[in-house]
């Protein structure tokens, strides 16, 4: 992500790593010894997200086959207890009733993913280049940035609702009467709002780092050439600040399709207005029909997956960019200027 | 000269805008926490009168409060300990050994992190309320791993790709063993990092709600933002805004005060992560 601090650990591996090579090549237990090592430290990592991360998924996934309840079997007796009962539980979320529900919980979701994300990308970036121009107080506002980032969502989702009642700040500071916590449009507004302000300064940091990355020199070349600000900041700033804000977009879109604590506190959960597919799955399995809500989370979990997908395959986010770069160079062991490949 | 002037008028209203943005929320909050609960629904900038009694009825005994920040210290507690000691060992095998599969490895730890919490939660309930887990810590700490342990190794992994690796291979050329050499070289020259991975991890495990909310029903087990978002008024009827903000307020500031205090390296880990 960084360039030079790239340079840096790339020249450090260099030094540390040529002279393992050697003593891998002269004896194969040097190498084998360490692979052991590595499976011992891992061990321990990969038998937790099994168990906490791999089961559940797993068990999700299957409990979605199942409902519980009583049922007749083939002599006519009546059995309880969980039975299986194939797609069922995803056929009765796409008809009926349950159908409009879940399409607009889907339509919530993917309505506030897009909304929030492209807001705190417009907001964050702004921020970070406010900062990054800053002549004095630029430690205050960086201090500053790092509050709403630190409160808890639930916490401010009780702030936002106490900030949006009738009689509340914001109607004041608007001279209007919204009901902005009940149902209806307002109610999607108010979660919007109150996501973007936590999330946007998160944003702006992170690009404010890319900023501060870019050597000055690029600019006075720039403008020694005749290039605008806004020139400057089309070709320079977005192509450098690119791969930080893609990953950092990727993030908070995969967490903005998941939300729950937000509308659940400031609004509340089944309000048609905000229910998000997380909401959806949460009522379901807090009324114990867990085969129901696991088909939901199941539903979400592939459309996360899908939009993780997309977003890596369409613009080339690379996640584990720097990590893996310094895998290959080290098999080449020279800095090549490959980055690019490896990167889209 | 005049150009440089606007300009460096801007750059203060820009900042004041950010700062602003950034606060006034949580300036309210604090605020509000601090009116006479009979001025609750004044909109004055400062409080007509200034009060405490917000923060004395957050303590009151039916709120159950005190014991609600215990549980949430002891569960954001364990869950970093617990991430931090398999973490450590995992990021450094990462950062530092060389074997095949550790692309894959790396991809799969990140994209556990893209794992809904939801479609952990239901079968994870299932389980626990088959093993009698409903109401304990353990119920919301293992299933704190799941996101604390991926975000933790990514952080650490970003601090220890950074060391100079090159000390530890002369300790050991010295004489050290590979133990000894992590020991004395590597584990205090990654402190720091592992330093800002506990505060990054505890705050994460501090803001928690889905697990804490779905897999505790009694009071006495709620954690602090379970309990604040369950504060009921004297009537029953009107939520409670005061004491809530008063009780925010309390739970937030020493987060901000940690914040504020280690911002440097937060906001290092933040950029080196660049995960939530």
């Amino acid at each position: 992500m960084t360039t030079t601090h790239d340079e840096r650990s790339a020249a450090a591996h260099a030094a540390a790593g040529a002279p393992r090579t050697r003593k891998a090549r002269g004896g194969g237990g040097a190498a084998r010894g360490e692979r052991r090592l590595a499976a011992l430290l891992l061990s321990p990592t990969l038998l937790v997200l099994a168990l906490v991360i791999g089961y559940p998924v797993l068990a999700g996934f299957r409990e979605s086959l199942y409902a519980r309840g009583e049922g007749l079997d083939e002599n006519g007796f009546v059995v309880e207890g969980t039975r299986f009962v194939g797609l069922d539980n995803y056929t009765a979320i796409f008809s009926g009733d349950a159908a409009d529900a879940f399409w607009n919980a889907f339509g919530n979701t993917t309505f506030f993913t897009f909304t929030t994300v492209i807001l705190e990308t417009v907001i964050g970036v702004g921020m970070a280049l406010i900062m990054h121009q800053a002549f004095r107080g630029r430690a205050f506002v960086r201090a500053s940035i790092l509050v709403p980032w630190a409160i808890p969502t639930a916490i401010s989702g009780l702030l936002w609702r106490w900030i949006f009642q009738a009689d509340g700040a914001a109607n004041a500071v608007l001279r209007q009467q919204i009901l902005w916590t009940a149902d209806g449009f307002p109610a999607k507004l108010a979660v919007i709002i109150a996501e973007v302000w936590k999330t946007s300064p998160f944003i702006g940091l992170l690009v404010l780092a890319g900023l501060q990355m870019i050597p000055k020199d690029v600019y006075e070349a720039a403008r020694v050439d005749g290039a605008s600000a806004w020139q400057q900041f089309r070709s320079i700033t977005l192509p450098l600040v690119k791969p930080a804000l893609l990953v950092a977009v990727l993030f908070r879109m995969l967490d903005v399709l998941r939300m729950f604590d937000l509308p659940a506190v400031l609004i509340g959960v089944n309000q048609d207005s905000v229910e998000t597919l997380t909401m959806i799955a949460w009522f379901e399995a807090s009324n114990l029909r867990y085969g129901s809500a696991a088909a939901y989370a199941t539903i979400l979990f592939g459309y996360i997956a899908l939009i993780a997908y997309l977003f890596v395959k369409l613009l080339g986010a690379d996640i584990i960019g720097e990590a893996r770069e310094q895998t290959k160079r080290a098999k080449r062991r020279k800095p090549g200027p490959k980055r690019k490949a490896v990167a889209s | 000269m005049t150009g440089s002037r606007t300009r460096r008028i801007l750059s203060y209203v820009g900042i004041a805008a950010v700062a602003v943005y950034c606060l006034a929320p949580f300036y309210w909050m604090t605020i509000s926490a601090f009116r006479r609960p009979q001025d609750q629904f004044d909109n004055s900038i400062v409080p007509v009168r200034w009060s405490l009694e917000n923060f004395t009825a957050v303590f009151r005994g039916d709120n159950g409060f005190g014991r609600a920040l215990l549980n949430s210290v002891i569960v954001a507690g364990c869950t970093t300990v617990l991430t931090l000691i398999i973490g450590v060992f995992t990021a450094y095998a990462l950062a530092r050994l060389r074997f095949r599969f550790k692309n894959a490895l790396l991809g799969l730890i990140i994209a556990t992190t893209m794992f809904p919490g939801i479609s952990q939660l239901v079968p994870l309930l299932k389980l626990f309320t088959d093993i009698g887990w409903i109401n304990t810590y353990q119920a919301m700490i293992v299933p704190s791993l799941g996101f604390a342990l991926p975000l933790s190794i990514w952080l650490l992994n970003a601090f220890f790709r950074q060391l100079p690796f090159e000390l530890e291979q002369a300790a050991m050329v010295d004489g050290c063993t590979r133990g000894q050499a992590f020991r004395k070289i590597i584990v205090p020259l990654a402190a720091p990092g592992v330093f800002t991975t506990a505060i990054l991890t505890f705050i994460a495990a501090w803001n928690e709600f889905l697990i804490a909310l779905s897999m505790v029903n009694e009071k006495d087990m709620q954690t602090a933002t379970v309990a604040i978002s369950k504060f009921t008024g004297v009537s029953g009827f009107d939520q409670p805004f005061g004491t809530q903000m008063a009780a925010g307020v309390i739970v937030t500031v020493p987060l901000i005060v940690v914040v504020l205090i280690f911002q440097r390296r937060i906001v290092a880990g933040l950029t080196a992560g660049g995960v939530k």
